[in-house]
């Protein structure tokens, strides 16, 4: 166990390496010199010089990756060129927004999805295992964006129950958790909520009847366990893997979100990615994507993990 | 002796001929009778014909705009879904849009299908070192979720068709390469490759003649089921302004510039994503029944 956990820390730290020198690359596919795509239209001889030797465009490439990859580490992504504010500052506050959506939806897709799911597998065949099919292929292949628009049309347009966009009657900065603001959070969360909760009734309905089809199942019942009991067999089973598949959609969601916050002018990391990218902000694009993706990879090193240690059926070694 | 010289010449052929002709028109047989694959079949054709015919079928031009007709409601004087932000006929920039769109979504899955197909194979057949280096490099590109991949890389290398299509066509590339390497594995390890080598082929021959055969089969399934996200993602990149430019016709991209439509016309301003949520579950249905139909496991 402690060998494994080691194993796959170790194994992280390549991919991560790997993930930042494709971040670093970002700037450098960009078209034209790296450095112009940096620099302001208006940018003196001066400051370009200074900007060359900041971003170390003198030297060589390995030596570049590294200077800038041991400053990232320590927290230094660079300064902001539309805001001039440190890129790590701008994306911090903006990932704390976008976790709160996303673990907000991931919560809402798992209970409904995990819900459908187990409804599904139980009764397989049924109307409901047909439902919830359905449903989780419509949850799969809704245009997300699309779906938050008319989730807009339907609930602010129409019946004017719920905000549109923004996060808050004051923004993002003074956000508290009353009606006010949460409001704003409801039709972002339940877009947001759809592909996990598909994902997730498809995973637990496989699992529901994989289970149920094993003999330890009959002779749960062959003992003369009640229904509940069954159930509880049944949840426990399944708990690990359906918790896993929870722990890689909330990293989806993180990365994936930039469509809906558009939609909805959520102040989170979408909204800076797209800031960035229309305004040429290459050290901001860099950054929030860098961030996003260790994110992502510290995530799946978590579930991994965590499931290695609740689950005792997995033996690595 | 006659009739003994004439049997084996047909003998031979008798149990490949079926053999290979069954497997497909089995799965043909099986989906012909899934209602839900027909379905999903005709409602693709359909949006295939209507691409392909688009300039002969519109009733009004897609870019022609008009000042006093802008935003006008569905069944409008001759145009039956309304008209646009601009006053262009939404029917016919739909119509055209689906040249792009369906353009958009497919391409990038089938050349990473080509692309990815040969990386996996290549990775899977040699082993070793070679796999070692492929797999790991892929990992890299698999630890980005796959939307901000494509916006990242669309992101860097700004706006326009190409830049979209190069930066989904890498996003396509590592998922496919890894199902691909995963079956090549498991190929490679079959009694009749290893026969195939006992008996001198080269290793060319070897992928050409046993390994492509029973590997292509899934990994098509599995690219097949790409596409209804390679729609979303597409139209999607559209959408943030990052693929398709105005004043063309594409689902994204009008959903887009119709944002600000929704509450003067919210129903005209759906029908682009409706197109998108229609198409990309037809492709995910298809996907699925043939995936059933082929009886490969997820």
């Amino acid at each position: 166990m402690l060998f494994y956990l080691l194993r796959r820390i170790v194994y992280t730290i390549p991919i991560m390496i790997g993930v930042a020198f494709f971040c670093f690359l970002l700037v450098h596919i960009a078209p034209g010199d790296p450095l112009a795509a940096i620099l302001p239209p208006d940018a003196t001889a001066d400051l370009q010089q200074q900007l060359m030797v900041l971003y170390g465009f003198d030297r060589s490439w390995p030596e570049q990756f590294f200077s800038w990859f041991w400053r990232a580490l320590q927290g230094d992504l660079g300064a902001s060129i539309a805001s001039g504010r440190p890129v790590a500052e701008e994306v911090f506050k903006a990932v704390g927004n976008t976790l709160m959506l996303a673990c907000l939806a991931t919560m809402i897709g798992f209970f409904f999805g995990s819900l459908f799911g187990f409804v599904a597998g139980y009764f397989r065949d049924s109307w409901v295992d047909r439902a919830a099919s359905a449903l989780s292929v419509l949850g799969v292949s809704v245009p997300h964006y699309w779906l938050g628009m008319v989730l807009v049309i339907i609930f602010s347009s129409w019946l004017m129950w719920l905000p549109a966009t923004g996060a808050g009657p004051g923004g993002s900065d003074d956000w508290k958790w009353d009606w006010a603001h949460i409001q704003f959070m409801v039709l972002p969360a339940l877009t947001m909520s759809v592909i996990p909760m598909g994902i997730i009734a498809r995973t637990v309905r496989a699992l529901v009847a994989d289970i149920l089809a094993q003999e330890f199942v009959v002779g749960l019942k062959a003992k003369g366990l009640t229904d509940f009991g069954i159930f509880a067999h049944v949840v426990k089973n399944a708990a690990p893997t359906a918790l896993a598949v929870m722990g890689l959609q909330l990293g989806y969601l993180l990365g994936g979100s930039i469509l809906i916050e558009t939609v909805f002018s959520w102040p989170g990391t979408g909204f800076l990615l797209n800031s960035a990218i229309f305004q040429r902000d290459l050290p901001l694009l860099q950054g929030t994507i860098l961030v996003l993706a260790m994110f992502f990879v510290l995530l799946n090193l978590l579930v991994d993990v965590l499931q290695t240690a609740i689950d005792p059926r997995i033996q690595r070694s | 002796m006659n009739t003994t010289m004439s049997l084996p010449a047909k003998a031979p052929d008798l149990p490949l001929q079926p053999r290979s002709a069954g497997f497909w028109t089995g799965v043909l047989r099986k989906l012909m009778r899934d209602p839900v694959a027909i379905g999903a079949g005709i409602v693709l054709l359909i949006l295939v014909l209507m691409a392909i015919f688009a300039p002969l079928l519109t009733p009004h031009d897609p870019y022609q705009a008009s000042m006093l007709k802008r935003l006008k409601p569905i069944g409008f004087e001759g145009y039956v879904l309304g008209t646009d932000e601009l006053g262009r006929d939404m029917l016919s920039r739909l119509m055209v849009g689906a040249r792009l769109s369906l353009f958009m979504g497919i391409t990038p899955v089938l050349i990473a299908f080509v692309i990815g197909s040969g990386i996996g194979i290549l990775a899977g057949y040699a082993g070793g070192l070679v796999n070692t280096l492929i797999m790991r490099t892929i990992d890299v590109l698999y630890a980005f979720p796959s939307v901000l991949l494509a916006i990242a890389l669309s992101g860097a290398l700004g706006a326009g068709i190409g830049n979209a299509l190069l930066s989904l066509t890498i996003v396509f590339i590592p998922p496919i390469a890894r199902v691909a390497e995963s079956v090549t594995t498991q190929v490679r390890g079959r009694d009749y490759v290893e026969a195939a080598r006992a008996s001198g082929a080269g290793a060319v021959t070897i992928v050409r003649v046993h390994v492509l055969g029973n590997v292509l089969g899934p990994i098509f399934v599995y690219a097949t089921s790409l596409i209804a996200v390679s729609m979303i993602l597409a139209s999607g990149l559209s959408f943030l302004g990052l693929g398709v430019r105005p004043p063309e016709p594409e689902w994204g991209l009008m959903l887009n510039t119709l944002r600000t439509a929704i509450y003067t016309q919210p129903l005209v301003a759906a029908l682009p994503g409706a197109m998108i949520f229609i198409t990309s579950i037809s492709f995910n249905l298809l996907s699925d029944s043939l995936r059933s139909a082929m009886d490969v496991k997820a």
